[in-house]
C-alpha cells in the first residue's frame, strides 16, 4: 500500500467561522505524482476543495501554494521533492487574505506589480521595423522576464508580510529591474524616482527567501541589489 | 426571474489570452468602453504555454524573405482548405503586428546584428517551396508565448483596459432578432451572476484540447466559446480538424516545441534510425505536423516504437550541446527534466503525438465577424458576435496549422477584430435589448446545474468523454470506430444532462465552473465527432484508413456543423486572394 496522508487548510467563508485542517488519505499506487495530481484525486473525493490551476506545467503561475512549509507550484513539485514521513501539509500562500481553501486574494500582489509600471516606455518614435538590441543587451533580461507572477516569492518574504502596501516586494522589484535593465526603455530616471523612498526597495533585508522558493530559479534579491546600486549611484 | 444586475460595455471580450488581449488593446486605445472577461487572471491563459515562436516574414534571418512565401507554406500546410484571402491578410499584415509587439517590449531573442532571432520551423520554405528550408519563426528563447502574453497584458494595463478577472462566461444572450447582445457571466470569487450587455461580444476563448485524454493543452482549455456559440445555434466550421503535435512528452502530454527540431534535433525509433528521412526525404523532421505525427504512429504500429511497450519514439537533442540547449531551449530542458526525468543534454526525450490545436471553430471573416449560413447556403453575418484566436476559424490553418502560425493568428486577427469593432462603434450600433425571456434562456443551463439533486459526478463523465475522443477520433480514423464514438457521445450527452453538482456554494466554487465546462466539452466533442464521420476523405490532420486519399472533387470545402439538426453541410473555401495569384491545389509532399 502507498497511502499518502494529506492535511489541507480548509475555509469556506459561507459556512466556516474559522479555518481548519482536514485530513485526506490518497492512494498513490507508488507513483511519484505531482502535488497537483494529488489535489485532483482529493477533489474527486470532495468536490468542494478549491484551488487554482491552469497550465499544469509550471508556466502559468496559478497553483502557488505552501507545501510542507515551503512555497512552490503544485504542478511541478513531485511528491519525492516535498513529502516527508509520508505526510503532506498544504496551506495557501502565506500573508495574503484567503478567499477559500487554497485560493488567496492576490490583489495587493498585483497592485504592487502595476505600481512599477510593468511595460516598456520609450519616448522616441518607433522605427518601421523592430528596435535593434544587441544579444549582449538582450542577455541582461534573462533571469528577469521569465517571472510567472505566481507570488511564491513575495508571500515568502517577511518584509512583504510586514509592509505589503509600501514595500514593492521581490516579484514587483524583479519586474521593475526587468525594465530598468532593458536597453530599449528610456524611463530609467522616472522609474528610479518612484522607488526612492525608505520602503519601496530598501525594506528588502536580503533574507533571500524569494530566491529559495522561486519555481523558475530566478533571483529577485540580485535584481533588488542592482536597483539599490542604481538608486545610490543616482543619489551621489 | 431575471432581476440580474447588468454591466454595460461597448465591447466585451471573453478570454484573456493572446487574441483577446490584442483585441482589447486596440479597443482600449480607441477609448471605447472595453472589458476583458477571463476565467483566469490573464497571464494564466494558455497562450503562456506557446514555446517556439511566432512565424512571420520579417526578413531578419533572410533579408530576401517574402510574406508570399509564408502564405504559400500556410496554404499548402492547410492542405488547401485554408482561406486564401485570410492567409494573405495574416501573412502580409504579420510583420506590422510583430514589430508592434517588439515596440511594446516583447523580449525577443536577437541575432548579432540586433534584429529579431528567427529559427526554422516545420513546413517552411523559400521561394514557394523551391528554395529549401526557411527560418521564419521569431522567438524569445523557447518562451515566446509567455513573453507575448505578458507583454500584451502589460500594455493593456498601460492603456487602462477594464478586467473582469476570474469571471466565467456562461452563455450568450441573444435578443428577439437573434443578435448577440452580451452574455451571462458568473463571478467565480463571489458567485454573483450578471448580465453583461455589449454591442460587440468577442469570443476569444481559445481551444478545447481537453476533449482528449492526452493533450498538450492547459486544464482550462474546455472550448467555452465554442460551447456557447453552439448552444446559441450557430454553426461550427472544420471541427474534425484537430492537430496532434508530434512531440508531447510521453505520459505527461506536456509540449516539447517544434523549435527543438528547428534547432537541429530529430526523431529516432527503437533502432536509433532517423525515420523521418523515409517519410519526408526533403523536409525530414520539419515536414508538416500532420505528416510527422502520422509517421510516428506508423513507426509505433510497425513495431519500431521505443520503451517497454513500444508505444512512443525518442526526440534526440544531445548532439546540440549544452550551450545551444541552454540558450535556445532552456524551457524544454526544464520541462524534460521535470516531466520525463530526462536531461536532453544527455539522453533523448520520450515523445508521442498529442492533441494540440483545434484548426476548426467559429467561422469568421478577416474582421472577426462570426458567420452563419442563410437558408440558401449563403454566408450571413451574425450581428454582435465576433471571434478570434483558436476559437475562431477564419480560416488560416485549413486542415493543418503550421508551427508558429497560431501566435501570428492571435495578434493579427485580434488586432483586426479590434479595429473593425472600433469602426462599427463609431458608425453606431443599435440592437434591440434582450427581454427577460431572452435572459432566462441564457440562464437555463446554469439553473439546471444549480437545481440538480443527484446524478453522476463531473470528473467521471469528463474522463469518459476524453476516452471516447481519444479512442475514436485520434491521429488515424475509421468509419466503424467513429460511428461507435458518435453513439457513445449521444448516450453520454443524456447522462451529462442529468449529472450532479454537489457543491452549491458561492465563493470560489470551482466545482460549478468545472460542471459548466463539461457542457462545453460535450458540445465540442460532438461537433468534432459528427464532422469527422461526415468528411469522407483524408486531408491534413483528418486521416482515415477507409478513405486514405484527398478528395478535391467533393471535399475541397469547409465542413459546417449545424447544432440544431446535428447535420454537416459544406462551405466554399476562399481561393481569391486580393494581391497575389491563387495557389492551386497540388499534391502535398515534403
Amino acid at each position: 500500500m502507498s497511502t499518502l496522508q494529506v492535511s489541507i487548510y480548509r475555509y469556506n467563508p459561507e459556512t466556516d467561522s474559522a479555518p481548519y485542517m482536514q485530513e485526506f488519505q490518497v492512494e498513490t499506487h507508488g507513483r511519484d505524482l505531482m502535488v497537483l495530481n494529488v489535489l485532483e484525486l482529493i477533489k474527486e473525493q470532495d468536490s468542494s476543495m478549491a484551488y487554482r490551476r491552469s497550465c499544469r506545467e509550471g508556466v502559468c503561475g496559478s497553483d502557488g501554494m505552501n507545501m510542507n512549509g515551503k512555497n512552490g507550484l503544485a504542478c511541478v513539485t513531485a511528491l519525492s521533492d516535498v513529502v516527508k514521513n509520508n505526510k503532506l501539509v498544504l496551506r495557501p500562500l502565506p500573508g495574503l487574505p484567503v478567499i477559500r481553501d487554497l485560493v488567496v486574494d492576490m490583489g495587493i500582489f498585483y497592485k504592487q506589480y502595476e505600481r512599477i509600471q510593468p511595460y516598456l516606455q520609450n519616448d522616441e518614435p518607433a522605427p518601421a521595423i523592430e528596435r535593434l538590441q544587441s544579444p549582449e543587451d538582450r542577455d541582461k533580461l534573462d533571469g528577469l522576464y521569465e517571472c510567472i507572477l505566481c507570488a511564491c516569492c513575495s508571500t515568502a518574504c517577511p518584509s512583504f508580510w510586514w509592509n505589503p502596501e509600501k514595500f514593492v516586494g521581490p516579484a514587483g522589484l524583479l519586474q521593475s529591474y526587468r525594465f530598468l535593465a532593458d536597453s530599449r526603455d528610456t524611463a530609467t530616471r522616472e522609474r528610479l524616482a518612484d522607488l526612492e523612498d525608505p520602503f519601496s526597495v530598501f525594506r528588502c533585508r536580503g533574507i533571500m527567501n524569494c530566491v529559495a522558493v522561486c519555481p523558475k530559479g530566478l533571483n529577485p534579491t540580485r535584481a533588488i541589489g542592482k536597483i539599490r546600486e542604481m538608486l545610490l549611484a543616482n543619489a551621489t | 426571474m431575471s432581476n440580474l444586475r447588468s454591466l454595460t460595455f461597448d465591447a466585451i471580450i471573453i478570454g484573456g489570452g493572446g487574441s483577446g488581449l490584442r483585441a482589447a488593446l486596440e479597443l482600449a486605445k480607441s477609448g471605447k468602453q472595453t472589458a476583458v472577461l477571463s476565467k483566469v487572471f490573464p497571464t494564466r491563459s494558455h497562450t503562456v504555454s506557446a514555446q517556439g515562436g511566432i512565424t512571420c516574414a520579417i526578413a531578419s534571418a533572410d533579408p530576401d524573405d517574402d510574406w508570399r512565401w509564408h502564405m504559400y507554406d500556410t496554404v499548402k500546410g492547410g492542405d488547401y482548405i485554408t482561406d486564401q484571402d485570410a492567409a494573405e491578410y495574416m501573412c502580409s499584415e504579420g510583420p506590422k503586428s510583430v514589430f508592434e509587439l517588439e515596440h511594446m517590449g516583447l523580449p525577443f531573442s536577437r541575432f548579432d546584428n540586433g534584429r529579431i532571432y528567427q529559427r526554422p520551423f516545420g513546413g517552411q520554405s523559400k521561394d514557394y517551396g523551391k528554395g529549401g528550408q526557411a527560418a521564419r519563426t521569431c522567438a524569445a528563447a523557447d518562451r515566446t508565448g509567455h513573453a507575448l502574453l505578458h507583454t500584451l497584458y502589460q500594455n493593456n494595463l498601460k492603456n487602462n483596459t477594464t478586467f473582469l478577472n476570474e469571471w466565467y462566461a456562461v452563455d450568450l444572450v441573444k435578443n428577439a432578432n437573434g443578435d448577440v447582445v452580451g452574455c451571462i457571466a458568473l463571478s467565480i470569487e463571489t458567485g454573483e451572476v450578471v448580465h453583461v450587455k455589449a454591442k460587440a461580444t468577442v469570443l476569444a476563448t481559445g481551444g478545447a484540447g481537453r476533449i482528449y485524454a492526452s493533450t498538450t493543452n492547459a486544464l482550462i482549455n474546455t472550448g467555452d466559446g465554442i460551447g456557447m456559440a453552439l448552444r446559441a445555434g450557430f454553426p461550427m466550421q472544420d471541427m474534425e480538424m484537430w492537430q496532434f503535435h508530434p512531440t508531447g512528452i510521453y505520459g505527461a502530454g506536456v509540449l516539447v516545441t517544434e523549435g527543438c527540431r528547428g534547432e537541429g534535433g530529430y526523431l529516432i525509433n527503437k533502432d536509433g534510425e532517423r525515420f523521418m528521412e523515409r517519410y519526408a526525404p526533403n523536409a525530414k523532421d520539419l515536414a508538416g505536423r500532420d505528416v510527422v505525427a502520422r509517421s510516428m504512429v506508423m513507426e509505433i504500429l510497425e513495431g519500431r516504437g521505443c520503451g517497454e511497450k513500444g508505444d512512443h519514439v525518442f526526440l534526440k537533442l544531445d548532439h546540440l550541446g549544452e550551450e545551444v540547449l541552454g540558450k535556445r531551449l532552456p524551457g524544454i530542458v526544464e520541462l524534460s527534466k521535470t516531466f520525463a526525468h530526462a536531461d536532453p543534454a544527455k539522453e533523448p526525450i520520450p515523445v508521442v503525438p498529442t492533441c494540440h490545436y483545434m484548426m476548426g471553430g467559429i467561422p469568421t471573416n478577416v474582421h472577426g465577424q462570426a458567420i452563419m449560413q442563410d437558408a440558401d447556403g449563403n454566408d450571413q453575418i451574425v450581428n454582435g458576435l465576433f471571434a478570434c484566436g483558436e476559437a475562431a476559424c477564419v480560416s488560416v490553418h485549413g486542415a493543418n496549422r503550421l508551427g508558429g502560425n497560431s501566435l501570428l493568428d492571435l495578434v493579427v486577427f485580434g488586432r483586426a477584430a479590434g479595429m473593425f469593432i472600433e469602426g462599427a462603434l463609431n458608425e453606431g450600433i443599435d440592437y434591440l435589448d434582450a427581454s427577460e425571456s431572452d435572459i432566462d434562456a441564457a440562464m437555463a443551463r446554469m439553473n439546471r446545474w444549480n437545481e440538480s439533486g443527484g446524478g453522476e459526478s463531473v470528473p467521471a463523465l469528463k474522463a469518459e468523454l476524453q476516452d471516447i475522443m481519444q479512442n475514436s477520433f485520434g491521429v488515424f480514423r475509421q468509419e466503424d470506430n467513429m460511428k461507435d464514438g458518435v453513439q457513445k457521445l449521444a448516450e453520454l450527452r443524456g447522462r451529462i444532462a442529468e449529472a450532479h453538482l454537489a457543491d452549491k456554494s458561492n465563493a470560489f466554487n470551482t466545482a460549478r465552473v468545472e460542471a459548466l465546462e463539461l457542457d462545453n466539452l460535450m458540445e465540442v466533442a460532438e461537433a468534432t465527432a459528427i464532422a469527422a464521420l461526415e468528411r469522407k476523405e483524408s486531408r491534413g490532420a483528418h486521416s482515415r484508413y477507409d478513405y486514405p486519399d484527398r478528395d478535391d472533387v467533393n471535399w475541397l470545402k469547409h465542413s459546417l456543423y449545424f447544432p440544431a439538426e446535428k447535420k454537416v453541410g459544406k462551405r466554399d473555401v476562399n481561393f481569391k486572394p486580393r494581391t497575389v495569384d491563387t495557389f492551386e491545389p497540388k499534391v502535398r509532399t515534403y
